[in-house]
């Protein structure tokens, strides 16, 4: 063990063999380390991402309750049940109804807020800042507020209303009305936010386009159209697909204006999708719930894809 | 950009939409405040009443007494701050993994996070509440915290920032010092991620407080959030307004606090990530 003075040669093949394990440690550490540093995104996402939703098309085959350990194997027995189902379809047509009623304005609204935020303007800051504090605001609180605002007897709106003569309108029991209500909380969180997704892209359109058009006296309307629409389209797009997603998943307005009933209103007319699956949750039907779900994620495939389609043909194209 | 004709009578016309939609958003949260600061029977005043009045603390004794409302502030705190401290990181990380570093099946991963952004997240509840069944953790926090350790989200803002602003001659000079990537990571990454790391974490943080519905499903009433105590209050008293207003301008307001103060950054990183590559 004393090697005070190891001889020359031994020197040098240790001087080697580090350099060569060091090669190798460095090596190792290129190769390895970009999948150990994404692998904490990927492990969760496949545990509480991606096997949930393939775990659902398995209970889906299943009559399964959290009251038995056997689960009994049924085919597509739940699925078939459900397409005769009516309030699945009552389900379905309120998610649509409210979906139309929310994004379609909220959208164009946004555009529109943009645009009008998309100029040398004073107090830029602020203006933005106001228009996201609504997307700050909680989902309860939100529902809260407005189930207030919109109440028949004291509410806000009614009041106002009734300056023109409009009779107590009671809000939360007809079909149009409720979804209007509904539809109203969802525009009112989400408008400002995504104006200012559309604001980012517009602000990227160069310069030299409009003044080009100011030049040969195109008006800022037929400028919005020509230029910044098509101009911004990926965003529009990416805006639409989410909105669409987003609008197929509302649960908790609904949820919430029904104080707590899953079952969205006396006569179930503003019970959503989601919130049907909600129903048979905590009826702990997790088969049926099951399905609801698969048939829920087919209808926004399609429908974001239609969507899809629908976005990137429209309007002229510049690029 | 705007034209000479009538362009000053087009200015006061946007200011004038502007305004109103500023109205219009500040309108239901100042209201909320209005109807807070006043005992529930005010509510039935005719005119309704517009201005706040003086019951407002009398009303937040009786949040916290009819509502574990304190237990819910620790429980959200405690949450939405986990959750934002290891989304900053671990998207830093991979982020930086995706922006700078070379691997094989890179392009196909960051598709695939991008993808996942688009999964409806109401379509797993039922699996991941059976899940969370069989790791014993419904009624816990661990089901609220775990599950979102780390999100695409994150991931895909950090890595569109760093491919912009992280130098790759910054990387290269710290390889020939005989910096590990680890070392790079450590040394170069994560002061260039600062910034972008700190908006991604206010984001994440907000959206972690107002998580709604997978907390009601997996939480018990008893040991609940900000949210899920808030929609106990408003199912519990239906016709009480000012309590239940009470709690909903108590669980907002931290919110909305410090996004006056910090909007500018907020606002600046989401239109930042808006914007893709």
């Amino acid at each position: 063990m004393a090697t005070r003075a190891p001889d020359r040669s031994t020197a040098v093949s240790r001087h080697r063999s580090e350099r060569l394990s060091r090669q190798l440690a460095h090596r190792l550490d290129v190769k390895a380390s970009p999948y150990a540093y994404v692998a904490p995104f990927l492990l969760l996402f496949c545990a509480f991402g991606l096997f949930p939703l393939v775990y659902t098309a398995w209970v889906s085959l299943h009559e399964w309750t959290l009251l038995s350990d056997v689960h009994k194997f049924v085919g597509l027995d739940n699925f078939t049940f459900l397409l005769g189902d009516s309030y699945f379809w009552n389900a379905t047509f309120n998610t649509l109804s409210i979906g139309l009623v929310s994004t379609v304005p909220q959208l164009l609204l946004a555009i529109w807020l943009a645009h009008l935020l998309n100029r040398p303007l004073r107090a830029q800051t602020l203006f933005r800042v106001t228009l996201l504090l609504p997307n700050v605001t909680s989902v309860v609180a939100v529902v809260v507020i407005f189930s207030q605002l919109f109440g028949r007897d004291y509410g806000l709106i009614n009041w106002v209303l009734s300056w023109f003569g409009v009779g107590a309108i009671d809000w939360n029991a007809g079909t149009a009305t409720s979804h209007v209500a509904i539809s109203t909380m969802i525009m009112w969180r989400w408008t400002g936010y995504n104006a200012l997704l559309f604001l980012a892209a517009m602000q990227a359109v160069p310069r030299e386009l409009y003044e080009a058009a100011t030049i040969d006296g195109a008006s800022g309307f037929k400028q919005l159209r020509k230029i910044t629409i098509p101009m911004i389209k990926p965003t529009i797009v990416f805006v639409v697909i989410t909105s669409t997603i987003g609008a197929m998943q509302v649960v908790a307005e609904p949820l919430l204006f029904g104080t707590y009933s899953p079952t969205g209103g006396p006569d179930r007319q503003y019970q959503t999708l989601a919130l049907f699956i909600y129903e048979n949750f905590t009826k702990l039907d997790f088969g049926y719930a099951s399905a609801i779900s698969w048939m829920m994620f087919v209808f926004i495939v399609i429908i974001a894809g239609v969507n899809y389609l629908l976005t990137r043909r429209s309007g002229g194209n510049i690029t | 950009m705007i034209p000479r004709l009538g362009a000053s009578k087009t200015r006061t016309l946007t200011y004038l939409t502007l305004i109103a939609v500023v109205f219009f958003s500040a309108l239901p949260l100042y209201y909320s405040v209005v109807v807070a600061s006043r005992d529930n029977s005010a509510l039935a005043d005719v005119p309704p009443p517009l201005f706040p009045g003086g019951n407002f603390f009398t009303n937040v004794e009786n949040v916290f007494t009819t509502v574990p409302f304190a237990l819910a502030l620790l429980n959200s705190i405690l949450v939405a701050g986990s959750i934002a401290i290891s989304v900053m990181f671990f998207s830093t990380l991979a982020g930086f993994a995706f922006a700078k570093l070379r691997f094989r099946g890179r392009n196909a991963l960051l598709l695939i996070t991008v993808a996942t952004m688009m999964v409806p997240t109401q379509l797993g509840i039922i699996p991941l509440y059976l899940i969370m069944v069989k790791l014993e953790w419904t009624g816990s926090m661990y089901a609220l915290i775990v599950p979102a350790l780390v999100n695409a989200f994150g991931v895909f803002f950090m890595t569109q920032y760093l491919s912009r602003a992280l130098p790759t001659e910054l990387l290269e000079a710290g390889r020939v010092d005989g910096c590990t990537t680890w070392g790079l990571f450590w040394h170069v990454v994560l002061p260039v991620a600062r910034p972008a790391a700190a908006v991604l974490g206010m984001l994440t943080f907000m959206s972690a407080w107002n998580d709604y519905f997978w907390p009601l499903v997996v939480l018990t009433p008893e040991n609940p959030t900000v949210q899920v105590a808030l929609s106990s209050l408003a199912a519990g008293y239906v016709s009480d307004y000012a309590l239940s207003l009470t709690g909903t301008t108590l669980g907002t307001l931290p919110l909305v606090i410090v996004f006056a103060l910090l909007g500018k950054q907020i606002i600046g990183g989401i239109m930042q990530g808006a914007v893709k590559g």
